[in-house]
């Protein structure tokens, strides 16, 4: 990690600028972090009155739970079903609007807004829009609709609800990337005779395939994590287990069934997954970088 | 222009119109709702156009509420959720300027292990520890607290980075010129450092007011008390109202709309700067 | 008012790098000292040390007599112009100027009035009020002139302040610095890679290369009379022709097919002995009748510069350039015969470069 060329010679002030950055890390970082391991190896009895060190029993016993595992796929799923939609739809709308010369600015407002609408928000206002027999777009569907009851129309909700928050920011992304495009490739492609389609996926796609990459890392983090508040706010991980993602097991086996060392032990294996995407994302950021 | 390019600029335009529609229906048809009388949830009869009982609604919900229905005004909700992002907005930022600072501009013992040391919360997102976090912060006594709900939060780099990026495009020979010129470390940062990056500072600020406002999770999670409630928060528990059956669905949907007027406004108003600063945090 | 002593000054950048070997300096007071050398001698490094934005890993700084090596730049007295400025972006004009002042404590009405004075004497009065970047190029470089001297310290610091500019108002710039620094009598040391700046501006000029002082001297005596091969091929353009011959007991050169020349009483030696030939462009002509002096090539091609006209010449894979005022009609593929006085031909030893006699 440099630091400028330039520097000043002081040894205190630094210290003291970067202490409170330090001191809310080690308190609400660290520290959280640190007891999130030391509790995935104990496990409480009965009356949570005490608990006994059991190594990596908890551990053993999460991915022996068929509804861990029923979890974990859920997850993915869901995950997978989020980021691919929002890229497919946020993709084909900058491709659009990169072509309309005129208006492009108001495109980019009129695509953008729905980022700042909360998750639990979206959620809330989906969960009227499917409410059974009720909502507008239930009755378009029919009575056919009850995702109170039906395990994988309470997944499309949410999935489309917190779709339709992130197609603003991948949206935003790829124009920014097909516009960085420079004009004359655009041009040189088009004397070669390359039609507007042929242009769109030998040259632009190729070209924007990094940032598509690098919205994949970031969709697959916001429907891991950001994603709890449109479930929470609707289906509550139901029915069943059909929408239950594992941030909201955790929640739930940490609060609404205090399995404290469960939890913790599922704690520590999204903490796994969100570095190894952290780590991907800036591995492939830094390779960016030495383009 | 000749016809055949006329007719394919319009239906691209056409295209993008159709889309930004869709994208937006979900919210028209919260507003319809919002405009609804309670009858017309029983009978089942909404529609898809606004009815008459707009302004009625807006008021109950965000002034008057309704005892009847367990519906308290909104606007006090509104404030704390306010207050909730300009915390956690100013305190990152209060936070995060110095400490990009001193690991730009200064060699220092444990520099090293101190960039790291921020760089690891990047990977620790509230939901992942927030169990033991809520243990933390109950520890401290700072459940339904301000300092409760705004420090986890104001904690995590993004910001760090952000600023640390900033600062190390401004050129050398500045801080050089400004050495010569007898400004101290202090007064560089004040005088010339903080009025360079002031654009990056003003995007951080609308990303993470709209951060905070957005926040749901740690809200529900250390406030039990109602005068800590945010209208995010606030607007679930009048949902599973809702969805239990009450026909509460348009005071529901006029909540959401104003739980989401607010942070949508921020970014229309500011969208240059909005667009700035999120293109920029996630490079 | 002050003059800079350098004393076994060198530095080590962190990587390991030395980029400045030793070096022993003395600038007179109210000197124009111009440190010129190609890209990446280290002339930056040394201004830099000078200024304190480096500290030398060896040896010492003095300013007027008093040792700066503990003292940070604010506190050595001295001002820099920078390559591409440095100007506050932010800030007017006027507060670029000031900004050192104030930060020194000086008073509101003092302030103004050297801000005053500075723009008066370099033409910027009426643009006080703009950002910098609402000012050409020209005027950004009079403006970072400005912040130099409205603080009068003791020494200038010049870090090739001109080549951001074009060719006509670098020539303009140059005089017109030269001028400003004369009126104010103030030291001041100016970095340049260009080496017609150099020549022209300095009272003193310093020629560097990799992180060695080659020469100081006048700028004339050291272009007549350069200590080595490398300050030699370094001033002067195009550049000097170098030959290798054989030095006779009588002191002419022999090239071989080329033919032979004299040079001067310094060239004998007791021996016949290898030597490298330098004769500058300007100091060849035409050789007329058939004195022995001469070297004959065939004319490869002629630049026309209007003035004058610069002629290729070669022989056997053996190049020089000339440099003449003549019409001599040539043509490609036409015989040439050249030759020099005989004081104009320099010799120089074939291992290592100094200059011989
Ligand atoms: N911070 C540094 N760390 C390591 N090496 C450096 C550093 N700064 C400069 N150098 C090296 O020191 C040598 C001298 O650099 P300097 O900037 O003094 O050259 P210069 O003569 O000013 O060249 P130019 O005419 O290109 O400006 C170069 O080889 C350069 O690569
Ligand atoms: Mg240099």
């Amino acid at each position: 990690m440099q630091a400028k060329r330039v520097v000043f010679p002081h040894r205190l002030l630094p210290a003291l600028l970067v202490a409170p950055q330090l001191a809310v890390t080690a308190v609400f970082f660290l520290w959280p972090a640190a007891e999130a391991l030391w509790q995935s190896t104990l496990r409480e009895d009965a009356f949570g009155l005490k608990s006994t060190f059991v190594g990596l029993a908890n551990f053993r016993d999460l991915f022996a739970d068929p509804d861990y595992l029923v979890v974990i796929g859920t997850t993915l799923v869901f995950s997978f079903a989020v980021a691919g939609l929002s890229l497919a739809l946020g993709l084909a709308a900058a491709a659009l609007a990169d072509r309309a010369r005129k208006g492009a600015l108001l495109y980019q407002t009129l695509f953008v807004w729905p980022y700042a609408v909360a998750p639990a928000v979206a959620g809330v206002i989906f969960l009227y829009l499917f409410e059974p027999s009720l909502g507008p777009l239930a009755r378009a569907v029919g009575p056919a609709w009850n995702h109170k009851l039906i395990g994988w129309q309470a997944l499309s909700m949410v999935v489309m609800a917190a779709s339709w928050k992130q197609v603003a920011y991948d949206f935003l992304f790829f124009l920014a990337a097909l516009q960085s495009i420079p004009r004359s490739l655009m041009e040189a492609a088009e004397i070669d005779a390359a039609g507007p389609f042929r242009r769109f996926f030998t040259v632009s796609l190729p070209l924007i395939a990094p940032t598509g990459f690098f919205l994949l890392v970031v969709n697959l983090i916001y429907a891991f994590f950001e994603t709890f508040g449109v479930i929470h706010a609707t289906t509550l991980g139901g029915p069943g287990l059909s929408t239950t993602t594992m941030v909201f097991r955790v929640f739930r086996d940490g609060f609404i069934d205090q399995r404290l060392g469960a939890s913790a032990a599922e704690s520590v294996v999204l903490l796994l997954v969100v570095a190894a995407l952290t780590v991907v994302q800036f591995r492939f950021v830094e390779r960016k970088v030495h383009y | 222009m000749p016809p055949r390019a006329n007719l394919r600029a319009i239906a691209l335009h056409a295209a993008l119109i159709l889309g930004a529609a869709a994208l937006a229906v979900p919210i028209w048809l919260a507003f319809v709702a919002a405009t609804r009388a309670s009858a017309d949830f029983v009978a089942g009869d909404v529609g898809w156009l606004p009815g008459p009982h707009g302004f009625a609604n807006f008021w109950t919900v965000l002034a008057a509420g309704d005892s009847a229905d367990g519906l308290p005004p909104a606007w006090p909700m509104l404030l704390t959720t306010l207050v909730v992002a300009l915390l956690i907005a100013l305190g990152k930022i209060a936070v995060s300027l110095p400490a990009a600072f001193a690991v730009t501009y200064f060699r220092f013992p444990f520099r090293s292990l101190a960039f790291w040391t921020i760089f690891l919360t990047l990977m620790l997102p509230v939901e992942v520890r927030i169990v033991p976090t809520f243990q933390v912060v109950a520890d401290l006594g700072l459940l339904n607290s301000w300092a409760g709900l705004s420090l986890p939060l104001i904690a995590s780099a993004t910001a760090t980075f952000l600023f640390r990026q900033t600062f190390m495009s401004v050129p050398d020979e500045l801080t050089e010129a400004a050495r010569i010129d007898a400004a101290g470390p202090l007064r560089f940062f004040f005088d010339v450092l903080l009025p360079l990056s002031r654009t990056n500072v003003a995007a951080l600020f609308v990303i993470l007011f709209i951060y905070g406002w957005n926040q749901y999770l740690w809200p529900l999670m250390v406030t039990t008390e109602p005068r800590f409630y945010t209208i995010v928060v606030g607007i679930q528990r009048l949902a599973l109202a809702a969805d239990e059956g009450t026909a509460v669905w348009h005071y529901v949907m006029a909540t959401a709309i104003l739980a989401l007027v607010p942070p949508v406004a921020v970014v229309v108003g500011m969208r240059k700067l909005f667009v700035r600063g999120l293109v920029e945090t996630e490079k | 008012m002050a003059g800079v002593t350098l004393r076994g000054v060198k530095k080590r950048y962190p990587g390991g790098f030395e980029a400045i070997k030793g070096i022993d300096l003395d600038v007179p007071d109210g000197d124009l000292c111009v440190f010129v050398g190609p890209s990446g001698c280290g002339k930056s490094t040394l201004l830099r040390i000078v200024a304190g934005l480096e500290t030398a890993s060896e040896g010492t700084v003095a300013i007027g007599g008093r040792d700066v090596g503990a003292l940070g730049p604010a506190e050595r007295d001295v001002a820099m112009v920078f390559q591409n400025y440095a100007l506050y972006p932010h800030m007017s004009v006027f507060d670029n100027m000031a900004y050192g002042l104030r930060n020194r404590g000086a008073a509101r009405p003092e302030i103004e009035a050297r801000v005053a004075e500075a723009a008066a004497m370099l033409d910027l009065s009426a643009l006080l009020a703009r950002k910098p970047r609402e000012l050409s190029g020209g005027q950004r470089q009079r403006v970072a002139m400005g912040r130099a001297i409205v603080r009068k310290p003791a020494l200038f610091l010049f870090d090739e302040p001109l080549s951001n500019l074009d060719a006509k108002l670098r020539a303009r710039m140059r005089v017109e610095i030269r001028a400003l620094q004369r009126r104010l009598g103030t030291t001041a040391i100016h970095v340049t890679h260009d080496q017609l700046e150099a020549m022209t501006m300095a009272d003193t000029l310093v020629v560097l290369n990799a992180g060695r002082v080659e020469q100081v001297g006048k700028p004339a005596d050291v272009y007549a009379r350069p200590a080595n091969r490398f300050v030699a091929g370094f001033l002067g353009s195009p550049e000097m022709n170098f030959l290798d011959g054989e030095a006779g007991p009588d002191g002419r050169i022999d090239f071989g097919a080329l033919g032979s020349l004299s040079a001067g009483a310094g060239a004998r030696a007791p021996v016949s002995r290898k030597v490298v030939a330098g004769i500058r462009p300007e100091n060849l002509a035409p050789a007329e009748g058939d004195g022995p002096d001469r070297l004959s090539l065939t004319v490869d091609f002629v630049e026309e510069l209007g003035a004058a006209r610069l002629v290729y010449a070669s022989r056997e894979g053996r190049r020089v350039v000339v440099h003449t005022a003549a019409h001599g009609g040539w043509a490609p593929g036409a015989p040439l015969a050249l030759t020099a006085a005989a004081g104009d031909v320099r010799l120089f030893d074939p291992q290592g470069g100094a200059a011989l006699g």
